[in-house]
């Protein structure tokens, strides 16, 4: 979910000085092409990103998404401190293993990050982006502490995520039995744990899947079992096309704190009601629902020959806009992306690439869920 | 190590050139650019009577992640283009150096072809970038 600032380096470059998971020589050993993502030295691909994105679609992929940070949220106050940091309510969470997606904003209502809340034993776990983390902690701890709260960061811990079709059988046969039944019963959102293995049937890809965090120790384990099934490794490179066309935002690139989730196709995110629940953000975001909210995020297609890419130019009959994402869909086969265009655009809209217009139209999200193609292509 | 056919002259943009017999220039990207630049999705060729510099951008290769310009080897006009690569761009990918290539250029002085690289410069370039 967040946005890589040089998602490649260069023709040439090898990236130097990255944060590294536990599976990083796992990559390099295979042959992985290795980008800096948030900091991180992360596979992009192992080959190809066009077959790991169709294999997600069509049967099963694992990430490795160890960049991603854990924050446990502990303590009498930890409640409260949720509902004052998140503009979703974790008080919707009923039971034990219950997860919602949510925003973190600040108090122009400006998003600093987007992140999965699951109701824990003792708290909350949380899991935040990879380049946001650092911020994301200082934030919570100074901003949240409302009583008895902590808020602790989980090195000593890994995370893959396993998606496609087939992705949760193939999790399942490796799982043994004490929790094999549980994670088989899980609806989307929600999460079980045996001991620190934690199973929740969440994703970023539109796919039906899991994500395995567990002990960085246990970590490469757990990814050799998972390719020896048939699982195909799976790079941040495929990861963007799959949440992409599944119409699911990405951090820094299609809301910042410069955005509101109101702006950023997020406004289901912001839990309104209770009314009294004061979280950070709220006054902002209730001033911008009063005045009208002028931008709208919107999925694009792109109707000439080309890619989109972020930062191209928009025009449409109701006002000017940019491209937040832009990229080839592999399912599709068609350039797609989102834009933030004026609130009243209607679908009609036009491209800046390289100083042409090209045709393109605004679309409904998503572009694909569950291998399917939901929207129209003609 | 990519592969870097020793009978080609390169330039250190990644380009390939052959000579062909009739004096022709035959131009593509090498399998070291085209296996950075990753699965490519679309290529945008120049006109065929097209003049260009040495150095002038001609062409854009797209990757899902990237785009990439293609620049001229040395001054000349553009001869032919490879319109295979319209609806397969994934063929650089598959054959760099062969059904993957991307246009032809007239070179305006045949000479110019001796400041580009041969295969060993190309390689000690490819060392250097590491």
């Amino acid at each position: 979910m967040v946005a890589p600032a040089a998602f490649f380096c260069c023709l040439s470059g090898e990236c130097a000085l990255g944060r590294k998971t536990p599976l990083y020589q796992t990559h390099v050993d295979v042959g992985a092409r290795m980008v800096d993502f948030g900091g991180w030295d992360m596979p992009v691909h192992y080959g190809s990103q066009i077959e790991e994105h169709h294999a997600v679609r069509r049967e099963a992929g694992v990430f490795d998404v160890s960049h991603m940070g854990v924050v446990d949220v502990r303590g009498p106050a930890a409640r409260e401190a949720m509902q004052r940091l998140l503009c979703n309510d974790v008080g919707r969470l009923e039971t034990l293993g219950d997860a919602l997606y949510t925003c973190m904003l600040n108090e122009r209502g400006g998003v600093i990050d987007d992140l999965i809340v699951y109701a824990a034993e003792d708290g909350y776990r949380v899991v935040v982006n990879a380049a946001t983390r650092e911020q994301d902690l200082a934030w919570m701890r100074s901003q949240g502490v409302v009583g008895d709260v902590t808020f602790e960061e989980r090195d000593d811990l890994a995370m893959l995520a396993v998606q496609g079709p087939g992705a949760r059988s193939q999790v399942q046969a490796l799982l043994d039995e004490a929790v094999v039944a549980r994670a088989g019963e899980l609806r989307p959102f929600q999460a079980t744990r045996r001991d620190e293995l934690f199973i929740s049937r969440t994703g970023y890809t539109g796919e039906d899947g899991f994500e395995l965090v567990m002990p960085a120790g246990e970590v490469a384990d757990w990814w050799q079992r998972l390719v020896a099934a048939g699982v195909r490794p799976c790079g941040l490179g495929a990861r963007d096309t799959l949440r992409l066309e599944a119409g699911l935002n990405l951090y820094g690139t299609d809301m910042t704190t410069e955005t509101t989730p109101l702006e950023s196709a997020l406004g289901w995110t912001v839990a309104w009601e209770p009314s009294d629940r004061d979280f950070i953000g709220r006054q902002a975001l209730a001033a911008q629902r009063e005045q009208g909210v002028t931008q709208k995020l919107s999925g694009v297609l792109l109707e000439d020959r080309g890619v989109l890419r972020n930062h191209q130019g928009v025009r449409t009959p109701a006002g000017e806009g940019e491209i937040t994402s832009g990229s080839w869909s592999p399912t599709l086969e068609r350039a797609i992306g989102f834009a933030r265009v004026p609130a009243d655009a209607g679908d009609e809209c036009e491209i800046d690439m390289r100083g042409k217009w090209k045709a393109a139209r605004l679309v409904r999200l998503p572009f694909v869920r569950h291998g399917r193609i939901r929207i129209d292509l003609d | 190590m990519s592969e870097i056919p020793a009978e080609l002259r390169y330039t250190s943009d990644h380009e390939w050139v052959r000579e062909e017999d009739d004096g022709s220039l035959t131009v593509g990207i090498t399998a070291h650019a085209q296996e950075a630049l990753g699965d490519l999705v679309f290529v945008e060729l120049p006109d065929e009577g097209r003049l260009s510099e040495a150095g002038e951008a001609c062409a854009v290769v797209e990757s899902v992640k990237a785009a990439s310009d293609v620049y001229a080897p040395v001054a000349g006009t553009v001869v032919a283009i490879n319109e295979a690569l319209e609806d397969k761009p994934e063929l650089v990918n598959e054959s760099p150096y062969g059904e993957g290539w991307l246009f032809r250029l007239e070179p305006d002085d045949p000479r110019n072809l001796e400041g580009l690289l041969n295969a060993q410069a190309y390689s000690a370039l490819l060392d250097e970038e590491g």
